[in-house]
């Protein structure tokens, strides 16, 4: 057993008022409890975190301090790169192999594309690899787009771009059915009814999932069919380090680099699409994150150096249940279906707290106040704080063996570290999960520079400040295809002129006359964790 | 903390590094130095990039595991297979049919599995490999697909195989056989398809994206949740 005695202790008390929990839950708050919550323990909400970007054209505008300095950052090239002879030509180029690269992929190529995938690490390490709990989508009787609009909308506080929630919520059911086209397996009853479950702050099932290896099912199909399209080339370990303009500001290609031999080559394309993710691995505030690897914010530092527009980067996700123990897999996600599923959140003495699916970004404060103010949390061996998450209750509430059914990846993860949370309660914290904004789109996943696409985690403004669980799924399929429709119109009609850096000059100016001086090359593309001395 | 803890013995592609005892192989490598570029991928288990094969000295038996989910043991030998060139057959989903003569002209050497078992024993997510191999030999499309959905396409079945068989390459086809044209259709599905491209939603919509701050808070404040 990984649990100290102290923990075992503490669990009895947890089980000691769980018949009585069975049958009752914490009421949700109102709009008003919620912003006070928010205003006082949300981590976006600490001022010293965030501070105003020096430069560009969103020049002023807040940002976590981590990531302005990678937005401020120097380029990894300089203006004297030879352009003349582009290394490959594509129509279109594709930044980032996650679900929304792969999905944009597909949809470019059936419009008769030469696609080309580039993405530095392998193709599929992706935050869409990782999701587990499942994809909104509004098919069920009782339920419509409009009330999934009005889910999204309320959960972004209201400051969603209307087009983009609209595109999300009335193109769900579409993505869900092409995904099951290809082959896509989601839990279903035998007569072929989908089940689905509640997530944070949504007012009606409609959470499909396949299993708790939701995204990696969706991301290992659209990696297999990416993989059969005879136009499309996939290139892995290769990220994008600078986007070129040509001389009329169109987008027209990507510095590449190949990661092992740490040659840099030019990528010429009529479209580029950037699907480059998020940025949990530049750890705000020092928290750990879910994110995979690579999820640095490189599409955010190489579109703003061009001019494209930022959306709601003054607001990170915390995930509210991130695993607190054993500190092996600190900061892993456990997945918001264990309380869709009836898992409750439950203090030092066993009670409850908190409604177990407010949004996430109320939910992880109330976790953050039970253990900073109250101090009726749980403090680990090594000073983490914590709560418990209530597993047990899942199999009481549906029947035996849901868990293990439901949730394999989670039963394997604890189990691989001696705990039983089909037993016992697992210990968790809230970690970083998602960016809730990005480079500003429209429903065409179009940016204010000509040729220039963002899809999925990269682009902002369709959660607004805060994205509610099972939307990023849904977000990288309908946007990624979006893009893909949209690269597939434009790269006919495109009139690439001379490819030029030009953007380089004004940008070492901009930083020169701002007195920015760091020398931190941006991309940084991974995180450094090898230790020093 | 990991500064404090006791020091263990581990020997990382023949070499040693003395390690705090308390990390997973992959932080015990960037403890030792290294700055992962293969060999590391999601850092939770789902990605099956850091495949890693470890041997515990004096023991002869091999051992796997994912370095992401594997905490370090005194005397560890490792090395990771971060890629291995398994076959991989391309196809049309939209042309095959969901029956066994699809698995078996797809991948020919289907036939040709042993029953050993070296691929079971491989598996960090613990899967029943031989298993499912058993049910693809006998066209068994759904059980293949049910047994090896927590794939998580790692390649050590593959890495292991006297047969030469890319298992988990089998187990995607028959996945997605199984996801399109065996698995029961939803009905509320389909419906709700042909209502969108109907355009039923359509004014609905037209009408909440004109609300301003105060109408769309009063209708979300109306909603009803379902229980």
């Amino acid at each position: 057993m990984t649990y100290t005695p102290e923990m075992l202790e503490n669990i009895k008390q947890v089980e000691a008022t769980r018949s009585q929990r069975l049958h009752q839950t914490f009421p949700a708050m109102t709009l008003e409890e919620r912003n006070q919550l928010l205003n006082t323990f949300h981590p976006d909400y600490i001022t010293e975190s965030m501070r105003e970007v020096r430069l560009g054209v969103d020049k002023g505008s807040r940002m976590p301090n981590e990531l302005a300095e990678v937005v401020e950052g120097r380029p990894h090239i300089g203006m004297d790169f030879d352009l003349s002879q582009p290394d490959f030509e594509t129509d279109v180029l594709i930044i980032g192999g996650g679900g929304a690269g792969a999905s944009a992929a597909l949809l470019a190529e059936e419009d008769g594309a030469k696609v080309t995938i580039v993405t530095k690490l392998r193709f599929g390490d992706a935050n869409t690899m990782m999701a587990q709990g499942g994809i909104q989508a509004a098919d069920r009787p009782g339920d419509s787009p409009a009330i999934h609009y009005l889910d999204v909308i309320g959960g972004g506080h209201f400051d969603n771009f209307p087009d983009l929630v609209e595109a999300l919520v009335i193109d769900a059911p579409l993505v869900i059915d092409w995904l099951e086209k290809l082959g896509a397996m989601f839990d279903k009853t035998p007569d072929g009814v989908m089940m689905e479950e509640h997530g944070g702050g949504t007012s009606r099932k409609r959470m499909h999932s396949a299993r708790d290896y939701s995204g990696a099912e969706i991301m290992r199909t659209l990696r297999d069919e990416v993989r059969n399209r005879p136009n499309i080339t996939v290139i892995e370990f290769c990220p994008a380090v600078e986007l070129v303009l040509d001389k009329q500001g169109q987008a027209c290609g990507a510095i590449l680099m190949n990661l092992e031999t740490e040659r840099y080559f030019y990528a010429r394309s009529k479209v580029t699409i950037l699907s480059t993710g998020g940025s949990g691995r530049l750890h705000y505030q020092g928290f750990p994150t879910t994110n995979h690897y690579g999820a640095t914010g490189d599409g955010i530092a190489m579109a703003y150096r061009l001019g494209a527009k930022l959306a709601f980067l003054d607001t990170m996700q915390y995930h509210p249940t991130g695993a607190a123990f054993p500190e092996q897999i600190l900061g892993l996600l456990v997945t918001e279906k264990v309380r869709g599923l009836g898992a409750q959140p439950v203090n030092i003495k066993g009670e409850q707290f908190v409604y177990p699916l407010e949004p996430r970004d109320v939910e992880a404060a109330a976790f953050l106040r039970e253990c900073k103010d109250r101090h009726l949390g749980i403090v680990t061996p090594t000073g983490q704080n914590a709560v418990w998450l209530d597993t047990p209750m899942i199999d009481l509430l549906h029947e035996p063996g849901t868990i293990e059914k439901a949730l394999p990846a989670m039963v394997r993860q604890y189990k691989r570290f001696n705990i039983d949370m089909t037993t016992i309660p697992i210990l968790v914290y809230p970690t970083l999960h998602y960016q809730n904004g990005g480079i500003a789109i429209n429903a065409d996943c179009e940016t204010s520079i000509p040729g220039l696409l963002v899809a999925g985690e990269a682009s902002g403004g369709v959660h607004g400040r805060n994205r509610l669980m099972g939307n990023s799924l849904l977000d990288v399929t309908v946007f990624g295809r979006r893009a893909g429709i949209t690269a597939g119109k434009y790269y006919k009609d495109a009139q690439i002129g001379e490819p030029t850096l030009e953007h380089l000059d004004a940008w070492k100016t901009e930083r020169d006359s701002a007195g920015i001086s760091s020398l931190l090359r941006t991309p940084i593309l991974l995180p450094d964790y090898s230790r020093k001395s | 903390m990991a500064e404090k803890e006791e020091l263990i013995p581990i020997y990382i592609m023949g070499k040693r590094y003395d390690v705090p005892a308390s990390l997973t192989i992959m932080k015990a490598m960037e403890w030792a130095g290294y700055t992962l570029v293969r060999g590391v991928g999601c850092r939770g288990g789902f990605c099956g990039a850091c495949a890693t094969v470890y041997r515990i000295k004096d023991d002869p038996k091999l051992y796997f595991g994912l370095a992401c989910q594997t905490v370090v043991q005194p005397e560890m030998y490792l090395g990771q297979i971060p890629f291995f060139p398994a076959k991989r057959a391309e196809y049309d989903l939209a042309r095959l049919e969901p029956v066994a003569a699809t698995l078996f002209t797809t991948y020919p050497e289907t036939l040709r599995c042993l029953g050993c078992g070296s691929c079971t024993k491989a598996c960090p997510q613990e899967l029943n490999v031989k298993g499912y191999m058993a049910a693809a030999m006998r066209g068994d499309i759904a059980a293949v697909a049910n047994m090896s959905f927590d794939c998580i396409m790692c390649g050590l079945c593959a890495a292991r195989c006297p047969a030469e068989e890319p298992q988990y390459n089998i187990a995607i086809l028959a996945r997605r056989l199984y996801g399109r044209y065996l698995a029961p259709r939803s009905p509320h599905l389909a419906e709700r398809v042909e209502e969108i491209q109907s355009g039923k939603y359509n004014d609905e919509l037209t009408e909440l994206k004109a609300l301003d701050f105060n109408g769309l808070k009063e209708r979300y404040l109306a909603r009803e949740i379902e229980a």
